[in-house]
């Protein structure tokens, strides 16, 4: 069950394989391959047994580096397929795939086989238009070092969706996103809860997002079989926490994994009431939101409370100090008040990535209403904030309610009367506000990617790997913003590109054509040197859309110069004439007498 | 004389000497070679150390994209992100060189790999600069010095150590085109001819694109020439031999791409164009002395100087104001460095900091050229009996060398040619002594034997004795023919040029005939002999112990001996291939400038600094971050994109050049640009120490951190075995790097930069709030009525 194939196999099939071979094993470089010519060559009758496979990093450094590479083989089966599985249906043909340069000596070692990661433990490279410069093309020598097995669909996955990161990789440094990039948009969702009730009882929320597609699974905090991942893969892509008082996770959860969850990528809701627990405070404190210290004080609010709260300690707020940001509340206006009843918390003004999404107003204070005020309250005034949310760095998500009334049928459903105003309103904005809400925090909405990055010089189209100083070059990206179900065209007038090192010397804004592609030219700056394409695009509730490419810049080469300078024209005239002029007087000095 | 008589015996005994002479010549050349592969036999076929990493990197780059590219070569992979470009800012001899030699090999089908061409470069042309130094000192005193001096040439350890197989660096080549140079100028100098002078400027031209020392030829010989001509000793010779390595060699000199127009504004050149203008000046004076009664000569020079020194004054105002108007006195750091040694210590920290610039102590001018230290004054006597050009130039090579390697223990390199030159004139003159007058004895002996006429020895001591002597002088040394052949030529050039002016040569040779030769006993010849041979022996014995023992270790390898045998320490090669298999191929590396070279040719990856100190600001950026606190160092790093970060640490082998050792320099130098680090605070009572005793601000920098981080976990006391003591701060956490990887013996550490904090926590409080609010919670745990 180990055929080889040499030169002299299948000839068509020689005729195209190569394998690169680098004179200089230990010089590393990264070039594309276009999968198009793959398709092309043989993927047809073998690509069933075509491999390729990038070992985790890590296991090389045991390779022996001494190996000759005469020894270079590769494995390449001549045996016709059975079935023509096609790489072609797995990538589209237009898809890049990023190969690192691995040592020559890789298949001469015998790695071991990873039946979960690779196909065949051997890296075959193609051979593609763009033939590094310094490579030379050997005849392929073909052993299969272990019989090959059909791979499930399940065993290909990993390594196509490492393919897919290596492309993220490619065009935005942190590599952040937790969904895939087709689909930014959270399906599975993890309801955890104190009371099963809640289920009904806040159910026209939870009702408005399995309208919208989610899968809701509810769970009892503590319930003891309670895990967020398994296998080292999350078994959900979003979690609302609706346990305030819940003071150890049942399962192997707890606070670190929850924040794990979210530093994953993964978005949470989190509403509490004045029965917070230390557990969910931690977890708001660690995302950027304090919680009052003192455990028994809710926000009190003697001039914009509710009416129907008139007799009460005016603690049933109703607050219409939104965030102003239609990314993250939706076009329509909210008109009506909300309500609020729970916990204030505040939020560091240095913190930038938390934002206070409803305000309590200057008038309110974090106080306990059934004891009297022998101390000021700590929190006061417009510093409260009722609802918060924060992007984290990776553009996870994180919703933080202090009241979590505020999703409850009741005050979905109530009407709402401002203490002072005299408008009615039939219906609270509550429903309004957690549906819009929920759906910025699951990336229906404000979720911007990046692709195509492209640049050339002018009048070209192919991307070079270098420019020289004073090239004119034109920049391209691609924008677009998921909608919920589909991604549209981003429009905005201020994405800037820099042309950095360092320090930016070039900063232009972008021209777009409406339809996602924003575009500029300029010329490199007189410098040389290593210099970084950059779009650092932040917008408030967009998620932060960093890409960077490298690019060197050279000097002039030493025949790109001008070969005569019109101001020197006296000076050569000057050398040639005194050249000639002492050959000259040579002649005439030494042969006339 | 009998010219005549011993015409023809002399001549096949000539042609005898001329064969043997070919077979000691290629007898050094095979020892020169071989006794620098001891460290191809002890470790492996490596490029050594620091800078033949790029040499070679920079010759394999050559050999792949030809000339051009390397000449427009810019290297995004070193000084992120300004990079570097190489083909301007490299002299590019050593790379053409090896270069031309493996296109060479590979075109005759000898498949060598580019970096086997690189290991045995040195070891080649230390065999070649034998050969030139046979040349050079023939021409200065004959062949029999030139052989001595080449042979001791050959196995001197200075050279050795800078061209043992595998140091692939400029000096392996540099040196040979240094003593080419100078025989060339010295054939000119010595013939008169166009020729060699052209050859001369072509050799100084390859030891311009050799070798920054290049501007020792071009202040040594306007000196010589200078001295030539203040002590009357002006010829068309030496016009010929200076005036046109002036004009072509500066001209040739400024095809160089890193020289360029230095060749023409730097105060180094300076000195070139001043001894022009003064030949010149000589010349004409000369000239017009010739052509001029004596009493007109007076009036004229009376007219002349007055003018003279009037336009003198002007260009040296000139000069000095064009000089003045530069910052650094037209001069480049290296070079103040050396004419006032203490320049580097006081301005420039990146000079002072390397070893090699450091002023070399006695011991090592024992171990660089042993007994040549000795032979050296007999040499310079010998030059003096009869004092020629060629051997006025040897003696003024030696005395500068010799103050320059005073200033900085690398150019102990160019002394030693100088020793050699003249420890082998030494040792020739003095064989020549001892075995002319054991001859002599002997012969006497033998005549006293067989014309049993020992009466009318006593009257014919004074006659004859003088004739077998001369007959002797000539055999031996084989001087004479040389030198008749030299005063031929220099005749035929006086009677084509018309010229008055004397032959050197001419003069001591005559002297030399009438003085009566040195006869020593017997008895103290055949010691003396004997003891030279003997000094001989130990120098031998010498070179090869320093060349198998001392000189060696290709430093990236390290071994050491203890009672339980041989430790080898491979650490670098393990960090550099750790780093080349497990980081991204455009992650930057952030090290000490040291590594540079290492990092970009052993793990390809992109380094922030290197050896090429040319950016003071970027080095003193990397020693400001090493020299901060982890979160200051954090955020000079993240700005440089670097990944990873490389420290060497020698705290647990004992490894005394890591960076720890070398921190005060990343001190000096980063504060010299940024003026927060001060070197104060990171001594304590003026003494530099990471122990207990040490000062805060040491304990906190990024330094401290990286080489010392889980120390304490080796030894549970934190001893660290360069230092000598424990360290001062054992238990500590990084925050903001992440340690990847330590090698075997913990030579190289590299830590990751971690990543910028995903959420932004508030304030935390949490202990407090933790132990207040579980108790009072603790009690109840209702839920709240969802309903209500």
């Amino acid at each position: 069950m180990v055929p080889s194939c040499h030169p002299s196999g299948p000839s068509h099939l020689v005729h195209n394989f190569s394998v690169f071979t680098c004179n200089a094993c230990d010089l590393s470089f990264k070039y594309l391959f276009r999968l198009d010519l793959l398709t092309d060559l043989v993927v047809a009758k073998h690509a069933r047994r075509l491999a390729i496979s990038i070992p985790p990093r890590g296991r090389l450094s045991t390779l022996n580096d001494d190996a000759p590479p005469s020894h270079l083989t590769t494995t390449l089966p001549h045996r016709p397929a059975v079935h023509p599985l096609t790489f072609a249906d797995r990538f589209s043909s237009r898809s890049k795939i990023v190969f690192h340069y691995l040592r020559c000596n890789l298949i001469y070692t015998k790695v071991p086989f990873n039946a979960q990661t690779t196909l065949v433990s051997a890296l075959v490279f193609l051979f593609g238009s763009q033939t590094p410069p310094h490579t030379k093309i050997a005849p392929v020598e073909i052993q299969i070092l272990k019989p090959y097995r059909a791979p499930s669909m399940a065993k290909q996955r990993p390594s196509l969706l490492l393919l897919l990161s290596l492309i993220s990789l490619l065009l935005s440094p942190p590599p952040a996103f937790s969904f895939s990039d087709e689909s930014p948009t959270a399906r599975r969702i993890l309801v955890l809860v104190d009371d099963l009730a809640l289920r009904s009882s806040h159910s026209i929320f939870f009702d408005s997002l399995v309208s919208r597609g989610y899968q809701l699974e509810f769970k009892l905090a503590d319930d003891p079989s309670l895990s967020l991942q398994r296998y080292g893969q999350f078994l959900y892509d979003g979690l609302v926490l609706f346990a305030p008082s819940v003071s150890r996770f049942g399962g192997s959860l707890d606070q670190s994994k929850v924040l794990e969850f979210v530093d994953a990528g993964h978005d949470l809701i989190l509403a509490v009431d004045s029965n917070a627990s230390d557990l969910v405070r931690g977890i708001a404190t660690d995302s950027g939101a304090d919680f009052d210290e003192d455990p028994e004080a809710v926000v009190i609010d003697h001039l914009s409370y509710a009416v129907s709260d008139a007799d009460g300690d005016h603690t049933l707020i109703a607050s219409d100090n939104l965030i102003k940001s239609n990314v993250i509340l939706g076009d329509k206006a909210i008109e009506a008040p909300i309500l609020f009843r729970g916990i204030g918390h505040s939020v560091n003004p240095a913190n930038t990535l938390v934002l206070k999404a409803l305000t309590a107003s200057p008038s309110a204070y974090s106080a306990n209403p059934k004891t009297k005020l022998s101390s000021p309250p700590s929190l006061t005034g417009s510093s409260i904030s009722l609802v918060s949310v924060m992007q984290a760095r990776n553009n996870a998500r994180v919703l933080i309610s202090g009241s979590l009334e505020l999703f409850s049928n009741r005050f979905l459903r109530s009407s709402v009367q401002k203490a002072g105003s005299k408008t009615i309103y039939d219906k609270s904005g509550n429903e309004q506000f957690v549906t819009e809400a929920a759906k910025w925090v699951f990336h229906e909405r404000g979720h911007l990617k990046a692709v195509n990055v492209k640049h050339n010089k002018v009048g070209e189209t192919t991307e070079p790997g270098i420019y020289r100083i004073n090239d004119d070059l034109e920049y391209s990206v691609e924008i677009y913003e998921w909608s919920g179900k589909r991604w549209e065209p981003y429009v905005a007038d201020d994405v800037q590109v820099q042309f950095f090192m360092m320090s930016p010397y070039v900063l232009k804004t972008m021209s777009t054509n409406k339809k996602g592609l924003y575009s500029t030219s300029f010329k490199v700056p007189d410098v040389y040197g290593v210099f970084q394409f950059k779009v650092e695009y932040e917008r408030l509730g967009y998620t932060s859309l960093s890409l960077a490419k490298q690019i060197p810049v050279r000097p002039f080469r030493h025949n790109e110069y001008e070969r005569f300078i019109p101001a020197a024209f006296p000076y050569y005239a000057a050398s040639f004439s005194t050249m000639g002029a002492f050959f000259i007087f040579s002649i005439v000095y030494l042969y006339h007498k | 004389m009998a010219t005549s008589k011993v015409e023809g015996s002399s001549s096949l005994r000539h042609a005898f000497g001329g064969v043997l002479s070919v077979f000691i010549l290629f007898l050094i050349g095979v020892v020169a070679f071989s006794i620098r592969l001891f460290s191809v036999i002890k470790y492996e076929s490596v490029i050594h150390e620091f800078d033949p990493y790029f040499n070679y990197r920079v010759t394999q780059f050559l050999s792949k994209n030809g000339i051009y590219d390397f000449w427009n070569w810019f290297d995004d992979r070193t000084w992120y992100p300004l990079g570097r470009v190489i083909g301007g800012t490299v002299y590019p001899g050593l790379t053409l060189t090896a270069g031309t030699m493996w296109k060479l090999a590979n075109s005759l089908n000898i498949p060598l790999s580019v970096e086997t061409v690189c290991v045995f470069t040195a070891p080649i042309f230390s065999a070649f600069a034998a050969w030139a130094t046979y040349l050079l000192t023939k021409e200065v005193k004959g062949p029999g010095a030139g052989i001595t001096a080449a042979a001791i040439l050959a196995m001197v350890p200075s050279y050795i150590s800078r061209s043992v197989a595998g140091s692939y660096d400029n000096e392996a080549v540099a040196i040979f085109a240094l003593i080419f140079t100078f025989y060339l100028y010295i054939k000119t100098l010595n013939t008169g001819s166009l020729f060699y002078a052209t050859l001369n400027s072509l050799a100084y031209f390859y030891m311009v694109c050799s070798w920054g020392g290049y501007t020792f030829i071009i202040n040594l010989i306007p000196m010589h020439v200078l001295l030539c001509i203040v002590t009357g000793r002006y010829s068309s010779r030496l016009y010929i031999a200076y005036a046109p390595l002036v004009v072509l060699g500066t001209l040739l000199a400024a095809l160089v791409p890193v020289v360029g127009f230095n060749a023409v504004m730097t105060s180094e050149h300076f000195g070139s164009f001043l001894v022009f203008i003064i030949i010149h000046v000589v010349a004409l004076v000369y000239y017009i002395k010739g052509i001029l009664t004596p009493r007109l000569f007076k009036v004229a020079t009376t007219l002349v100087l007055t003018v003279g020194i009037a336009v003198c004054a002007v260009v040296v105002a000139i000069l000095v104001a064009l000089v003045a108007s530069s910052p650094t006195k037209g001069w480049s750091g290296r070079s103040l460095s050396l004419l006032d040694p203490t320049y580097a210590s006081k301005y420039i920290p990146i000079i002072a900091s390397v070893s090699e610039h450091q002023p070399p102590t006695w011991p090592s001018y024992f171990m660089d050229i042993n007994v040549l230290a000795f032979l050296v004054p007999a040499g310079i006597v010998a030059c003096f009996l009869p004092l020629s050009d060629a051997s006025s130039f040897a003696v003024l090579y030696l005395v500068t060398s010799v103050y320059f390697s005073g200033v900085m223990v690398r150019l102990m390199l160019v002394l030693a040619p100088a020793a050699c030159i003249m420890s082998g004139i030494a040792l020739s003159e003095a064989f020549g002594v001892l075995t002319r007058s054991m001859k002599f004895h002997i012969t006497k002996y033998f005549e006293c034997s067989h014309t049993e006429a020992p009466a009318k020895l006593g009257e014919s001591t004074s006659t004859e004795s003088s004739a077998p002597l001369e007959n002797m002088t000539k055999s031996d040394t084989t001087e004479k023919p040389e030198v008749a052949r030299k005063e031929k030529v220099a005749r035929r050039k006086q009677k084509k040029e018309k010229e008055l002016t004397e032959n050197a040569h001419v003069k001591p040779v005559s002297a030399k005939k009438e003085r009566r030769p040195l006869v020593l006993p017997l008895e103290a010849s055949i010691v003396s002999v004997f003891l030279l041979i003997v000094l001989g022996g130990l120098y031998v014995l010498h070179c090869v112990w320093a060349a198998a023992e001392a000189y060696s270790a290709p430093s990236i390898v390290l071994t050491s001996h203890s009672h339980d045998g041989l430790h080898v320490f491979d650490d670098f090669r393990e960090a550099y291939a750790w780093l080349r298999h497990n980081t991204e191929v455009d992650d930057k590396v952030a090290s000490w400038w040291d590594y540079g070279y290492q990092t970009t040719a052993m793990a390809n990856r992109t380094v922030i600094v290197d050896n090429n100190t040319w950016n003071n600001t970027h080095i003193a950026t990397v020693g400001t971050a090493m020299s901060s606190p982890e979160k200051a160092a954090w955020e000079i790093f993240n700005s440089l994109d670097v990944k990873y970060v490389l420290v060497v640490f020698g705290g647990l082998v004992g490894y005394p050049s890591d960076d720890i050792n070398k921190f005060l320099w990343m001190v000096r130098i980063g504060g010299g640009v940024f003026p927060h680090i001060k070197e104060a605070d990171y001594l304590k009572d003026g003494q530099y120490r990471v122990d207990a005793q040490a000062t805060h601000t040491m304990l906190n920098c990024l330094m401290y951190k990286l080489s010392y981080y889980r120390f304490v976990e080796t030894d549970g006391k934190g001893f660290d075995r360069v230092r000598r003591y424990e360290i001062g701060k054992k238990h500590f956490k990084l925050t903001h790097f992440e340690e990847v990887f330590t090698t075997h013996h913990w030579m190289v550490r590299i830590y990751k930069l971690k990543p910028q904090k995903n959420r932004i926590r508030g304030k935390s409080r949490k202990s407090k709030l933790g132990s207040k609010s579980t108790s009072s919670k603790s009690g109840g745990m209702t839920h709240k009525n969802p309903w209500n």
